[in-house]
């Protein structure tokens, strides 16, 4: 027999369950409906107050946060960010069109590369999917317009994330999601990876020292960009 | 891995007396417990999530073998491929195929306890490929060749000045001069030999802290990110999961998620919480080619249905270990094999046998302070009785001890005998202890080496309950009303 019939095999018959039919329904039944947990009322705030909840909880763990007025001011936003901390005029970006057709010329010593992660890449930056205000996470989905390494290779991660797109909490991001991925006929239930991201790396594994930036970014800096309603 | 539990009583002594040991035990008591608190106070429906996470982990497991397979049609719908491993041995081996037929020269991993159960990283080694621990904690104690002494906190034994002897040692190409006085040149060093590891392994392994059924996922919870680098750069993604790791649906993971972390660190959420579901897409720029999971059972079939049926709930936040008297006084290590604290002791001896981890359900006061903050609210006191009373059965436990609790039985099951023998006891003891303590008594060295033993005051509790408040033997009358 192999090892499933024999895992399987012993479990069945240690529960000792009365009817399999039943059950194999009721676990289909409970699967397709995904029905929502209980969701914390920090989770469950009107959009206005969301946004404020999120950058708070983001940067109760270190992360730092900008506010803008539209994607036309990333590129100036960026160009602060590696004034203010002395880096390289060099960024990573996802090859988002979203970000790739920006004015990235307002610093024109500004060396703007795309495509996914490598291992010298100093500073990124990237899309977020949404952003949850439960506890200030960034939700990335990956895709070819995203590519997950930008997330972790570089020390400085810069994200934007949409005010609209912040939600109360995670379980609305997966209802978004599995909507994308039935709108975007995908192959796959999920993107290949999902990262929910709370704050920068760290570690407090030598005499419980909390050390930022243990393998990921030692920053994570987030744009949150409000839009004028068309 | 070969275990040290039988070994328990003196691994035990020995860390008593371990000075940085227990230097870093102290600073574990006013750390994680503190943070989980105020983590906690932050939450009103903390106590209600433990409710729903536990419910949830039921739930699956009375339905465990429906949910793997629905569970595994997914990961292969995704385009990846699932191993079940009935035993350690089988494990190792898919593993190893795994690497030799995409020729892999190095492996780097993420932290994962059940790679520890199965000793991977000794047998790839042993078949000429390199693994390499990516999670900081895993990284010194791989160098030291030590096992973790804590789940989330596998190096929380060392101090920086054995971590920074430990990496002078191993980089022997670095300027053997170096300041290494502070954690943060150690992370740095770290950072650095590790990100040449990970941009060239040719394999990542991780675990899983959950598997979802409805989309064939795994998840993984860092801090480090150093689960991201591993299963995103390599051209091959291993998870290694056991068993019951499966939850239903994304909500459910979610759920857990909630409590996971709150309890294992004190955070809300763990920096990096991760969900991988099959190899990379067709127009992805980055991620795995080929996706396997490797499910192992190594024992947990046979917990099915049995007493310790509910320790399949347990999510390894760790929160036992460190809320209990025993662990905080004489470290993971003691424990003798992967695993430690009360759910080491409950899991163990399931897992390697009862008679090899005969003295581990011993390790406990049954304070139960472990139960009371088990996010999955595992009865693990009860679970430990447990294990006490199959010992007691199939005669384990000491001869002596059999005799003495046997006697205790039967004097018990005697009440007339039993007061007799009290009050007799109580009226010598207190002749032999006039200023109320005993500094030694025979056969309780145990007790008196350590601190004096209160000799008993007065009657027994029964005596004075039926003396009555006047001391008159009128106890039982004024009970039933007769007198005032």
């Amino acid at each position: 027999m192999s090892g499933k019939a024999l895992i399987l095999g012993k479990i069945k018959s240690n529960l000792n369950r009365s009817d399999d039919l039943k059950s194999r329904a009721e676990i289909k039944n409970r699967i397709q409906a995904h029905a929502k947990g209980l969701i914390p009322k920090r989770g469950e705030l009107p959009q206005a107050q969301r946004v404020a909840l999120f950058c708070k909880e983001a940067q109760r763990v270190d992360a730092s946060i900008s506010e803008l007025n539209g994607f036309n001011e990333i590129p100036a936003a960026v160009s602060d960010y590696l004034r203010d901390h002395q880096l390289p005029a060099k960024v990573k970006i996802a090859p988002h069109k979203e970000l790739v057709d920006l004015d990235w010329d307002v610093n024109t010593s500004l060396m703007v590369e795309q495509g996914r992660g490598v291992g010298d890449d100093g500073v990124s930056v990237s899309l977020a999917f949404g952003g949850v205000a439960e506890t200030g996470t960034l939700v990335m989905a990956s895709g070819p317009e995203t590519p997950t390494s930008l997330n972790f290779l570089p020390l400085d991660h810069i994200v934007v994330v949409r005010a609209n797109e912040i939600a109360g909490n995670y379980e609305d991001i997966w209802a978004r999601i599995r909507e994308h991925q039935a709108r975007t006929n995908a192959e796959s239930a999920l993107p290949r990876t999902v990262n929910w991201i709370t704050g920068p790396s760290r570690t407090a594994d030598i005499e419980q020292t909390l050390l930022l930036g243990a393998h990921g970014p030692q920053r994570l800096h987030i744009l949150i960009v409000s839009e004028a309603p068309q | 891995m070969q275990s040290t539990s039988p070994n328990f009583k003196q691994n035990a002594k020995d860390a008593l007396k371990d000075d940085p040991l227990q230097a870093a035990l102290g600073k574990l008591t006013n750390g994680f417990p503190i943070r989980r608190l105020e983590a906690a106070a932050r939450l009103p429906e903390f106590e209600d999530l433990r409710d729903a996470a536990r419910d949830i982990k039921t739930h699956v497991l009375e339905n465990l073998d429906l949910y793997l397979e629905a569970y595994e049609e997914k990961v292969i719908e995704s385009g990846g491929h699932v191993h079940w491993c009935q035993t350690a041995q089988d494990a190792r081996e898919t593993i190893l195929k795994i690497c030799k037929d995409a020729n892999a020269k190095t492996v780097t991993k993420s932290k994962s306890m059940i790679s520890e159960e199965i000793a991977v990283n000794a047998f790839l080694e042993e078949n000429g490929i390199e693994p390499v621990e990516t999670d900081l904690g895993e990284y010194i104690i791989q160098l030291r060749d030590e096992p973790p002494s804590h789940i989330i906190a596998p190096a929380i034994h060392l101090s920086k000045e054995q971590v920074a002897d430990t990496f002078r040692e191993a980089h022997d190409d670095l300027d053997q001069d170096r300041s290494l006085e502070e954690p943060r040149a150690l992370l740095e060093e770290a950072r650095a030999k590790l990100r040449t590891k990970f941009l060239g392994a040719d394999v990542g392994l991780t675990g899983a802290n959950m598997l979802i059924a409805e989309t064939g996922t795994n998840v993984l919870v860092t801090n480090e990110g150093n689960a991201d680098l591993t299963n995103n750069l390599p051209r091959i993604h291993i998870v290694i999961a056991s068993i019951e790791k499966i939850v239903p649906t994304l909500e459910d993971a979610t759920t857990i998620l909630r409590v996971l972390a709150r309890s294992a660190t004190g955070q809300d959420i763990s920096v990096y919480t991760t969900f991988c579901t099959g190899p990379r897409q067709a127009k992805d720029l980055d991620g795995p080619e080929e996706y396997h999971v490797v499910l192992l059972d190594n024992g947990r079939t046979d917990m099915i249905g049995s007493e310790f049926h509910e320790m399949l709930r347990c999510i390894r936040c760790g929160a036992c270990l460190n809320h209990c008297p025993v662990y905080k006084s004489v470290g993971g290590h003691a424990y003798g094999w992967v695993y430690s604290g009360p759910m080491g002791a409950v899991l163990i001896p399931n897992l390697i046998g009862m008679e090899e981890a005969q003295h581990l359900p011993h390790a406990s006061t049954l304070c139960g302070k472990c139960e009371s903050v088990c996010p999955m609210r595992i009865p693990l006191p009860k679970m430990l009785r447990k294990w006490r009373e199959k010992q007691f059965k199939a005669e384990i436990t000491a001869k002596t001890a059999r005799w003495a609790l046997k006697g205790w039985a039967w004097l018990a099951k005697n009440p007339k005998l039993y007061r007799m023998t009290m009050n007799l006891g109580v009226a010598v003891l207190g002749q032999f202890a006039p200023r109320g303590r005993f500094k030694s008594l025979p056969l309780a060295k145990g007790w008196t080496s350590k601190r004096d033993l209160a000799s008993p005051a007065g009657d027994t509790f029964l005596t004075q309950y039926h003396n009555g408040p006047r001391g008159d033997q009128s106890g039982d009358l004024i009970r039933r009303g007769k007198i005032r």
